[in-house]
């Protein structure tokens, strides 16, 4: 099989942010277990529009751990709207690059990600919170 | 990586015997004629070669004439596959297209990619469903017989699950529709008994390495008197059936794997057993949601394989390797194509719990004083994994991947 980066087997070795946000401000899933990758984002978001808390729960190979947990570090500290900008470029990029037949299939943190984020608008406009 | 290394994934290959490589080293530039050559370098080949085929023969109850050496176990089932549809189709009436096969969904995708290679060129195949312990009914068999059929290719035993199939009396089916029986024993050979006689095969796969022998050589079994057309022509080599200068040192190799596998048999299934039987009793009492996949009865002893809900195999790997614990999952991550394990899903193994499979197996390297260590630490890996899941309710501590189980939308599928 190919060989992660180290980066990558840092993160699936040591996930940062993993469990779940109680009363999160917005929670996304994505995947198929078919596939075999199914991931979960949980986000709190403060009146400022400010990521303040991200964490993730995923079922799936290393590359989908390394994936989801990268994308927590990366999106603390954002704007809601500059996270929703990050792609799936962007997470393999920071991870030094993914082995290309896990680019598509679990690469899925960014969907996740704005899947919550899109949760969160919902919620918001509906005035859940 | 860790220290210790555990290596239970000798049905992915098996270390060279130290005995086995020692016979083979004086091949490589001692002894290194060519076997079809008349100077006393060539003959010293030859009857190497020669000795390896008796070798061979007997772990199988043949006659050596009967043994033929190939590149491998995939090889082996190409050769014999191709052979006897070519061989067949000549025969074909206007009544009798003789172009139907009998294979199983389960086997080694070197049977069955063969097999749908065949249905391109106009032969038909019949792939046998199998029950939930990876057995074939032979009801089944019986019925799927026609008059045009030419080959049943039933494997052994199967390389994820152990399956044992009841061999013997398939063989009986085929000699009394007068079909020829093809078992691929690539997984059986040196590990259970294989008599080609008492279990009626007519031809037979095996490969070297599983067996603690080197990688790139095996072997087939042509009964006496089965005519089969040639696919790798040449100089004419291993009586014309398979041209290409012989690979001497690893037909050493495989023979004096073969011969060492037959003459600890016995010993080694205790052994193989013993390890088993502790590992399965212990993970499945000590683990929540733990089963056993395959037959508890018609099962190779050196194999192990394992379902954990809620985890996925490859990140259970690759926490097992830095505990340096080697093993394999059926896990679509693991595949070259991403579908997941074809044998998980003919036993009926739904696709989030097929993904979290481990398959252990064991070699005569492996101990029994090991067994603890590894129980705990797939304990460890599982544990840690179901935390990560969102297919695992960690405040109730159970599975509910089954609200996960979706249709899959084509969105989804385009991404692969
Ligand atoms: C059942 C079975 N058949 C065939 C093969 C192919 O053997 P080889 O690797 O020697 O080509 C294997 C090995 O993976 C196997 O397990």
């Amino acid at each position: 099989m190919e060989e992660y980066s180290d980066k990558v087997k840092d993160h699936y070795m040591n996930p940062r942010n993993t469990g779940i946000i109680e009363n999160a401000s917005g929670e996304g899933t994505v995947g198929n277990p078919v596939c075999g990758d199914i991931m979960t984002i949980y986000i709190d978001v403060d009146e400022n529009e400010v990521l303040t808390d991200v964490k993730f729960s995923t079922f799936g190979c290393g590359a989908a751990i390394a994936t989801s947990s990268m994308i927590t570090e990366m999106a603390v500290g954002m704007t809601v709207d500059e996270a929703y900008n990050i792609t799936r470029n962007d997470v393999a990029e920071e991870l030094d690059g993914l082995p290309p037949i896990k680019m598509h299939c679990s690469n899925l943190a960014a969907d996740a990600l704005q899947a919550a984020i899109d949760n969160y608008r919902y919620r918001k406009e509906n005035g859940e919170i | 990586m860790s220290e210790k290394l555990i290596y239970m994934d000798n049905s992915a290959t098996s270390p060279v015997d130290p005995e086995v490589l020692e016979e083979m080293l004086p091949y490589f530039n001692k002894e290194f004629g060519n076997a079809s050559t008349l100077y006393t370098l060539g003959v010293e080949a030859k009857k190497a070669v020669d000795k390896a085929r008796k070798q061979v023969a007997d772990l199988i109850n043949a006659d050596p004439n009967e043994i033929t050496f190939t590149s491998g176990g995939s090889e082996s089932d190409n050769m014999i596959i191709k052979g006897v549809a070519l061989k067949e189709i000549q025969k074909a009436t206007e009544e009798n297209p003789k172009n139907h096969i009998i294979t199983t969904t389960i086997e080694h995708p070197a049977v069955l990619e063969t097999c749908k290679f065949l249905e391109k060129f106009g032969f038909e195949v019949t792939y046998l469903p199998v029950d939930e312990s990876g057995i074939i009914n032979l009801e089944d068999l019986k019925n799927a017989i026609k008059d045009s059929t030419i080959l049943i290719t039933i494997m052994h035993s199967n390389n994820e699950i152990g399956s044992i199939q009841p061999t013997k009396e398939i063989g009986e089916i085929a000699r009394a529709n007068n079909i020829l029986f093809h078992s691929d024993a690539v997984q059986s050979a040196g590990k259970i008994p294989v008599d080609v006689i008492e279990q009626n095969i007519d031809l037979l796969s095996i490969s070297a390495h599983k067996i603690n022998g080197p990688k790139g050589v095996g072997a087939v079994y042509i009964k006496k008197g089965v005519t089969l057309e040639v696919l790798i022509h040449g100089g004419g080599q291993e009586k014309g059936l398979r041209s290409g200068t012989e690979n001497v040192p690893g037909i050493v190799g495989l023979g004096k794997a073969a011969e060492l596998a037959n003459i600890h048999l016995e010993e080694r299934m205790k052994h193989n057993q013993e390890i088993r039987d502790a590992l399965m009793e212990k993970v499945t009492s000590n683990i929540k949601d733990s089963y056993v996949n395959g037959s508890m009865e018609n099962r190779l002893p050196n194999n192990i394989h394992f379902r954990f809900s809620g985890i996925e195999g490859e990140s259970l790997i690759l926490r097992l390797d830095k505990k340096g614990i080697n093993g394999a999952t059926g896990s679509a991550c693991s595949t070259h194509d991403l579908k997941g394990s074809h044998v998980l899903a003919a036993i009926g193994i739904k696709p989030a719990l097929s993904h979290g499979s481990l398959r252990l197996s064991i070699g005569p390297e492996n101990n029994i004083e090991d067994v603890d260590y590894i129980v705990e630490s797939i304990d460890e890996v599982v544990t840690y994994l179901r935390k990560l899941s969102p297919l695992w309710d960690n405040k109730n501590d159970k599975y509910i991947g089954d609200l996960f189980e979706k249709e899959v939308d084509e969105e989804d599928l385009d991404r692969y």
